[in-house]
């Protein structure tokens, strides 16, 4: 409700409590978020077979004590193959979120303080980039200069840059009416000042959850590339280019086809949950 | 008023035709900054530097890129999309049936799943935080978050493999039978049509609660008024505007799920020719499918951003 | 069967965002009689509305009633169900809201708005409803009855909305109205004919009224009786002549007190040889949007304002919304820079820009804001904004730094061991005394005071005024006090310049605000300020064409 409810305001405790009741959903989803991460990180250690050896002669073998996750379509197993994937699928988009967030808070919060003619250009060029389909836009710059991890992850960044740039510009437009900015620019505060110190703590929230979702939007992107053969490249595979490389599999319902989208599916919707748990201090405002 | 409306409007297309432009800029130059020379590329290496020159001369690749850029957009307006690199043959052939054959698959998407998804979006958030809302939001947040080609895997191991209704991955060529047609059109529509409808419920939703919250709507509660006079008389009037808006917005998510779509099932679409053009790099080729998919984009927001002007009642 | 509404015991229980389960209203019983206007009198948070809603069978989303009764013509209404609580909405109890603006619904007429309540329950045909409409559109003063109601509700004025709203409340024939704060959003001139029409409305039909709001000179015009309360509990109920004159509860006592603060003495032993005035405005012109060749911005909100502060001197803005006061402090401020003019601070011209004035000219002007909610950074620690100005402007660090907040902490009377909260956890009096102290920080000369205690209670409000006149004494300080609120500038005051439509339209001694001013308008706001009398607006005479001159609405 938008009207004002007559509460008493609720005695505060000294300290910035973190008792937020944190619901179970919450918990695991982080739980299945940081086991993933830890996964990339440690993946040539933990995974039971090398990832580039055939080591069934059976191809799209089934779950068995041995492969867990079946066997792929050359008979290497799919359990290793997934744990691997991992490294790409995460580590390419996060550094892909990374730079975008970078680049659209830091564009975003620079153009809500400075306003005027520097916000109007730059807020109608990021516009105008937004209306290219993000697949399109990975499509057209994939065929032009090709597919190596740097140039996925630079281009990732490039097509999530704009609804970064977006949020943040709104966020910080909000912040920047407050009281508050106007009285650290009557004392004379220079722009770093204004940005770091006043508009950043009250963005960061929102701006947070912003990343998850957009982290989310990326890893999909990057899953479909690979599923049609313009994302990472063979011998090395993400998540995306398994289930590309086990289609054959589907008539007949291979587990090789079927566990590299459960895990994404675990991924995205992990963080998706993560963020709708969050307290709703946090969350304000981050839904646009 | 109404003048305010047209001006605000008119303001919208033109803001519409300049990103056409900025879009076609990028994309041009995106498709230039390919290295080496096409020419060259075309006609193999045992090509003799005169064929080469003449080639270039032909194609005008002797001109700067700006001109080339001049050039090739005034083409584009006066319908002439130039000729595939690979086959020779001009592109306004090759892309004809195809685009007719992506509209039918969006058409039949539309139909199916915008009164689905609006009928679910509007009544989960009439019966918000219920056990139905909740099955509602999962469903449309588990849908979202996850790639469209696993929705697509999902559709055939459910309808095919398990239940056997529909064959997995054919898509004949030459439909004969409405059966065959139904059968070709069912997995990519059921596909794109989670898709979409996801989306649109989500974003439907959302616009009736923003209107179910208002001051207006508890000042109908305290006269008295019923459930459903709250919902129908005071909430959906205002929801209007923001639930078309929703719907053309989803609908541009079509765009994104067709090429996919048409990969998984081999459906002889738009998308599919732009991939095996990018497959190729056949440049012009590429160029002008993805002038048609950001136009059919550009054109969904547009119309979604007019709507939300029309509709907004301070401005009648 | 006596009495219409009696309420027993009852305790209301609301939810807050973390979750926890607080109890907003104890233990409240109370009785309104048939025909009698009853008013719910307390500050924000002392669960008013809370209990005039749940007349209505109706507590907003978190709050539940735990215990007691509430019974409307003898039928207990909570514990109806919901088609019955629905089907005395509007007929028996109806609920005319603070902000009429939004309880509107755009896209529909306000007629067919109006006469909702009969079609729900099938009172009357239509066009009877319509005729019905007009004749309460006509009882409550609204200008062209007949075609007011053809109209969308952003078509008409905020004043007009309220009282359509009434209307839309009364058309049912309830025997009870519930009015939340009715006024409370209206300029005093509007607020006059507002609460005129309401009670001539409700005398006429004799219908019972339930009145909300934080205003005891309101409440005095309209109620037979006041209950007041805080804190979800009632402190004192009594005769509306009673309360305002004999009051009984303590609390009641500070609520009337901090309604008229003593007034300003002035320093003794003044120096009273001439000195240059601390700060000359000459003919500002500002505004928004393009400025124009001849230096004209193509809004204007302000137009050709001059006056001067002499040093030590308060001066007092007021005027009514929209009436440029709060530009001119922005102005002055530099913030908005200004088209025309000229700005003098201790004889040497600033620059109309903040950007292009040294740090020195920005330290000794300092701007406090109305709502300390905005105007302090939620995510700082309040040592950490207190700090900013000392580091900014004198350089200082270390020991003398903490020495130097626990000094402004004990200047604006807070304890020391606030500085390690962060503005959330302070009470809004505690804000804004910070807001203050960050001003002191910076050792200005002038401190522009932006409608600095309209935010607060009554008794807050009055504190922080008190605070002011300490400092000054102690410091040497100048403020420009920027109010719509006569009795608090009068509080305060050497002078008083009165604005209206970004024109200084006089500037008079505080004093000759009870009446001899000269010009008319300054008279029309002085006279709608209601007083603590509960004959004041019977006895109250103004010329409609006055009113209407001066309504730019």
């Amino acid at each position: 409700m938008t009207m004002t409810l007559s509460l008493p305001k609720p005695q505060k405790t000294r300290l910035p409590r973190f008792g937020y009741r944190f619901p179970l959903v919450g918990v695991i989803s982080f739980l299945i978020i940081v086991a993933w991460i830890l996964v990339a990180i440690f993946a040539p250690f933990i995974a039971p077979h090398p990832v580039g050896d055939i080591v069934d002669f059976d191809f799209f073998g089934p779950m068995t004590a041995e492969f867990p996750l079946g066997t792929d379509y050359l008979g290497r197993d799919m359990l290793s193959r997934i744990l691997l994937g991992a490294r790409y699928t995460v580590g390419i988009s996060l550094a892909a979120v990374c730079l975008a967030c970078l680049c659209g808070i830091t564009l975003g919060m620079t153009a809500a303080v400075i306003g005027g003619w520097f916000d109007t250009v730059l807020s109608r060029t990021l516009d105008a980039l937004t209306s290219i389909p993000s697949k399109i836009l990975a499509l057209v710059i994939v065929a032009a200069v090709g597919s190596s991890i740097p140039i996925l992850i630079v281009t990732l960044a490039i097509i999530y840059t704009p609804g970064c740039y977006r949020i943040a510009r709104a966020l910080a437009v909000n912040i920047n009416t407050m009281d508050y900015v106007t009285v650290a620019r009557a004392r004379g505060e220079g722009l770093g000042y204004l940005i770091r110190s006043e508009i950043l703590p009250g963005i960061i929230g929102p701006v947070l959850a912003d990343f998850g979702l957009r982290f989310v939007f990326i890893v999909l992107l990057l899953s479909s590339m690979s599923f049609l053969g313009l994302g990472v490249q063979p011998p090395f595979a993400d998540w995306g280019a398994l289930v590309k490389e086990n289609i054959g599999g589907l008539s007949f319902a291979a587990p090789a086809v079927i566990f590299p989208s459960i895990a994404i599916a675990s991924l995205t919707i992990s963080v998706n949950l993560l963020i709708d748990n969050l307290p709703q201090k946090i969350r304000d405002r981050s839904e646009s | 008023m109404n003048s305010l409306i047209l001006r605000l409007a008119a303001k919208r297309l033109v803001i519409a035709f300049l990103t056409l432009l900025f879009v076609a800029f990028t994309i041009f130059f995106a498709t230039e900054m390919l290295p080496g020379d096409v020419a060259e590329v075309l006609l193999g290496q045992a090509a003799t530097p005169e064929a080469v020159a003449g080639l270039r001369t032909a194609m005008n690749l002797d001109q700067p890129a700006f001109l080339r850029f001049i050039y090739w957009l005034g083409e584009l307006f006066t319908g002439d999309f130039g000729v595939s690199y690979v086959n020779k043959l001009p592109i306004a052939d090759l892309i004809g049936g195809r685009l007719a054959n992506s509209l039918k698959l969006a058409g039949v998407t539309a139909v199916i799943s915008v009164p689905i998804a609006l009928a679910l979006g509007i009544t989960a958030a009439i019966k918000r935080g219920t056990l139905y809302d909740r099955i509602v939001s999962i469903f449309t947040i588990s849908v979202i978050s996850v790639p469209e080609f696993m929705v697509a895997t999902i559709a055939v191991i459910v309808f095919a493999v398990y239940l056997g209704w529909l064959p997995a991955l054919s898509m004949a060529n030459e439909v004969t039978s409405i059966g065959g047609l139904l059968k070709a059109f069912a997995m990519p529509v059921i596909t794109l049509s989670f898709v979409v409808s996801a989306q649109m419920i989500r974003m439907s939703r959302a616009a009736v609660l923003e209107t179910l919250n208002t001051p207006y709507v508890e000042m109908a509660l305290l006269k008295g008024a019923s459930r459903r006079r709250m919902v129908l008389r005071h909430a959906l009037p205002n929801a209007l505007g923001p639930i078309v808006n929703a719907v053309a917005l989803s609908l541009s998510y079509l765009l994104g799920g067709v090429i996919i779509v048409e990969t998984i099932f081999n459906y002889p679409g738009i998308a599919k020719l732009m991939l095996d053009a990018v497959s190729t790099r056949d440049l012009p080729l590429i160029q002008s499918c993805a002038m048609i998919f950001c136009l059919a984009y550009l054109l969904l927001i547009t119309i979604a951003d007019l709507v939300a002007i029309i509709s907004n009642p301070r401005l009648q | 069967m006596s009495n219409l509404v009696e309420v027993r015991n009852l305790r209301v229980n609301a939810k807050t965002d973390s979750g926890r389960t607080v109890e907003i209203i104890r233990n409240v019983s109370f009785d309104i009689a048939e025909g009698e206007i009853v008013a719910l009198i307390g500050e924000s948070g002392s669960g008013k509305t809370t209990i005039a809603l749940t007349l209505m069978g109706y507590t907003r989303s978190g709050c539940r009633i735990v215990e007691g009764s509430v019974k409307l013509a003898g039928q207990e209404i909570s514990a109806l169900p919901e088609r019955k609580r629905a089907s005395k909405r509007g007929t028996e109890v109806s609920y005319v809201p603070q902000s009429a603006a939004a309880s509107f619904n755009p896209a529909h007429r306000i007629m067919d708005q109006v006469i909702e309540v009969t079609k729900i329950h099938h009172l009357m045909p239509i066009e009877q409803a319509r005729e019905k409409a007009v004749e309460l559109f006509r009882g409550l003063a609204l200008p062209d009855p007949d075609t007011i109601g053809d109209r969308y509700p952003h078509q008409v004025s905020g004043g007009q909305l309220q009282r359509l709203s009434a209307a839309m409340a009364l058309i049912g024939d309830p025997k009870l109205v519930i009015f939340d704060e009715p006024t409370t959003a209206l300029d005093v001139t509007t607020q006059v004919e507002v609460l005129r029409a309401f009670k001539s409305v409700m005398k006429k039909g004799a219908i019972a009224g339930v009145y909300v709001s934080h205003d005891l000179a309101v409440v005095a015009q309209i109620a037979d009786r006041i209950i007041v309360l805080k804190n979800g509990e009632i402190q004192e109920v009594g005769l509306t002549t009673d309360i305002v004159q004999r009051p009984q509860h303590p609390y009641t006592r500070e609520l009337l007190d901090a309604f008229e603060p003593a007034p300003r003495v002035p320093i003794a032993g003044g120096r009273n040889e001439p000195e240059a005035p601390l700060l000359v405005v000459k003919d500002i012109v500002a505004g928004y949007g393009k400025i124009g060749n001849a230096r004209m911005p193509s809004l204007r909100v302000i137009n050709k304002v001059s006056f001067e502060l002499p040093r030590g001197k308060n001066l007092g803005i007021i005027g009514e919304s929209g009436c440029g006061k709060s530009t001119l402090a922005r102005v002055i401020a530099g913030i908005l820079p200004a088209a025309q003019g000229q700005i003098l601070f201790e004889g040497k011209p600033l620059d109309p820009d903040l950007r292009k004035r040294s740090r020195n000219e920005l330290r000794e002007i300092q701007i406090v804001f109305q709502s300390a909610d905005t105007a302090l950074n939620p995510a700082k620690s309040i040592a950490d904004i207190l700090a900013r100005p000392l580091i900014f402007y004198h350089g200082i660090g270390g020991k003398q730094l903490e020495a130097r907040v626990d000094h402004l902490l004990d200047m604006v009377r807070l304890p020391r061991a606030l500085r390690y909260r962060r503005p959330g956890e302070l009470s809004g009096g505690q804000k804004q005394r910070i807001n203050l102290a960050r001003a002191l920080a910076a050792d200005a000369k002038l401190i522009l005071c932006d409608e600095i205690t309209s935010a607060l209670d009554t008794v807050v409000g009055a504190a922080i005024i008190e605070l002011l006149k300490e400092l000054q004494r102690e410091l040497s300080l100048s403020y420009l006090f920027i109010s719509h609120d006569l009795s608090t500038v009068r509080a305060i005051c050497d002078e008083v310049a009165v604005m209206y439509a970004g024109e200084k339209i006089e500037q008079l001694n505080p004093d000759a605000m009870g009446g001899e001013a000269s010009h008319p308008y300054s008279r029309l706001l002085f006279a709608s300020v209601p007083k603590l009398d509960t004959g004041w607006l019977d006895s109250l005479e103004q010329d409609p064409a006055l009113l209407q001159a001066y309504s730019r609405r």
